[in-house]
């Protein structure tokens, strides 16, 4: 896409799926309900992801009823966190959990790492960031937040609507 | 161009790193100077020099290697002294960069003294300031119960000095802020600033971080009432070496600060029931200090000295107004900070619309162009701008008009990848 040899790295980096998910987050937006609220932003740049989880009872324990999220910042993070809700929505908090850490694994392998397209879905258009060590933290950003606000769902799913701060 | 250092080509062979290639064969474009600055050959030269030749302990080693550290460590300090027009050498401490020196300067302003910050003191800084500029003064204030205050910025990125006389008052016991913006390029008015403050007796601190690597400096020739009572600078971004910073304080605040950190080469006598404390520089120099990098240090202020500062900053301004007419002919730019024409620094910090500062580095960093993005350390002053972010290019003596190009052709290409041009 642009001139010269420097194009291909980039697009290794910068997928179409990335970019289209770029342009249209999947699920974005905070909504209601939720048991859980979590706020986290990247220090090194300035990236801020507000993100909601809602969980509710399913026929094999509990489920991931809904992530929505408000969130600034690039292209990777952007994308990354509507790839995530849109793969987590509905599935049972376990199976959610254990995707997580295949995404984990993808993004700390070093580029070493091949993904597994049947438990990462759009995900694994993230594979070419693992070999841009800058750009893993911005990747991770909107995981690392839904990991945190699912354990804390998890410890107050009495409550509904806490509205954490 | 006019204004642009003499001889730049020969200056460019003074830093090996330039003549680099990065992934794919592409020549490094290095635009990151106010993040870090490249290191000319003779200071890489000076401190292996010393490591291979001189290296001892100093002021505590009673051999011929330990005189010869000793005497190029105190020759560094010297240089020092004479790059800000210091009135005495004593006055120049070393510290591990400009952060370390804030932070002793806000530690010891807590602890009892004439200079004790408590409850209802309130101390100034200002909405432009890099963290290191803030944090220390927060942690002061909310320690002793003191006031942080800060002076507000115009649109145009400058430091809003209308309610000045409402700032600075009898209850002010410090304000500190930097000489020039690493994100708006802004210079301020120091001398004003000091002025005001001086009436109503504070301590004056100014961050040079930036102003250091790009203006003269000569403390001696300030007016006494327009001096600041202390200025840091660092190192790395003076073409120097990581590790090595610069308290300069005038001798009646440093004499009148406590000890900051204790330890060894800081005292006079130890006795188990109290100690007495070594005279300037050296009561605030506890342990071994880093030696290499003050060399490193004294080499490189040395070699800016030699090309003159006055050039040095005519070619900042020079390459600084080009790159300002570039990036006004990139579509979508806005540049927060003074614009063409205006005095201003050589950092230069922007949005591109549609794309995000990462996004924009990333494709900069795939043709050899380096830049910063992201909040440089002064998130306050994105806040008012009402960005979460910017990208950063930040030249210096070695930058060419042809870099500049190069940076304003890949703006372009950053434009297109992202689908927003035309």
């Amino acid at each position: 896409m642009t001139a010269g040899g420097t194009g291909q790295d980039l697009d290794a980096l910068y997928q179409e799926i990335i970019l289209d998910h770029y342009k249209n987050p999947l699920h974005a937006g905070l909504r209601e309900p939720y048991e859980a609220e979590v706020h986290h932003v990247n220090p090194t740049c300035g990236d801020e992801v507000t993100l909601r989880v809602h969980v509710a009872p399913g026929e094999d324990g509990d489920v991931v009823s809904d992530v929505s999220y408000d969130a600034v910042g690039c292209s990777i993070s952007q994308a990354s966190t509507s790839v995530m809700s849109d793969l987590l929505i509905g599935k049972p908090v376990a199976e959610a959990l254990a995707v997580h850490e295949e995404f984990l694994a993808l993004m700390q392998g070093k580029g070493a790492v091949e993904p597994d397209e049947d438990v990462l879905e759009d995900g694994v258009a993230f594979a070419g960031v693992a070999k841009f060590p800058a750009r893993i933290k911005c990747a991770l950003l909107g995981w690392m937040a839904w990991k945190d606000a699912v354990s804390t769902a998890g410890t107050s799913s009495t409550q509904t609507n806490g509205g954490t701060a | 161009m006019d204004g642009l250092l003499p001889q730049l080509d020969v200056v460019r062979k003074d830093f090996p790193i330039l003549e680099r290639t990065l992934a794919g064969n592409r020549p490094l474009v290095y635009l990151d100077s106010a993040n870090t600055s490249q290191k000319p050959q003779c200071v890489i030269d000076a401190m292996v020099d010393h490591l291979e030749h001189h290296n001892a302990n100093v002021a505590r080693a009673m051999h011929q290697l330990g005189a010869e550290s000793s005497e190029a460590f105190e020759a560094a300090r010297d240089t020092v002294a004479e790059f800000l027009g210091a009135p005495s050498r004593d006055e120049v401490v070393f510290t591990k960069n400009a952060s370390e020196a804030l932070n002793l300067l806000a530690n010891t302003m807590a602890w009892a003294g004439e200079h004790q910050v408590g409850e209802g003191d309130e101390v100034v800084v200002t909405e432009m300031e890099h963290h290191s500029n803030i944090v220390p003064w927060q942690l002061l204030t909310q320690r002793t119960g003191a006031t942080l205050r800060w002076f507000g910025l115009t649109d145009d990125g400058r430091l809003d000095t209308s309610d000045i006389d409402a700032l600075i008052t009898e209850r002010t016991k410090v304000v500190s802020l930097t000489w020039v913006s690493n994100m708006l390029g802004t210079v301020n008015p120091i001398a004003d600033i000091a002025r005001r403050a001086h009436e109503v007796g504070a301590v004056v601190v100014v961050d040079a971080a930036q102003a250091a690597p790009q203006m003269p400096i000569d403390l001696a020739a300030m007016p006494v009432e327009e001096r600041p009572d202390a200025l840091v600078l660092t190192g790395h971004k003076t073409v120097g070496p990581t590790g090595i910073g610069v308290l300069w304080g005038s001798r009646a605040l440093l004499e009148a600060l406590p000890p900051f950190l204790g330890g060894g080469e800081m005292i006079e006598t130890v006795r188990m029931e109290g100690s007495t404390y070594a005279g300037l520089p050296h009561k605030f120099e506890a342990g071994t200090p880093p030696i290499v990098e003050a060399v490193g240090l004294g080499a490189a202020l040395r070699y800016l000295s030699d090309l003159g500062m006055d050039a040095v900053a005519a070619h900042e301004r020079a390459i600084t107004a080009y790159a300002l007419e570039g990036l006004s002919t990139v579509p979508g730019v806005r540049v927060m900070g003074p614009g063409v024409g205006e005095e201003r620094g050589g950092a230069i910090s922007f949005e591109l619309a549609g794309v995000h500062p990462h996004d924009v580095a990333q494709v900069l960093d795939s043709r050899g162009v380096a830049v910063r993005a992201g909040h440089h350390c002064a998130r306050p002053a994105h806040a008012r701008f009402g960005v979460q972010s910017t990208t950063r290019m930040s030249s210096y003596l070695y930058t060419t008009p042809a870099e500049i190009d190069a940076f304003v052709e890949a703006l372009e290409a950053a434009r297109t990848y992202f689908g927003v041009s035309a």
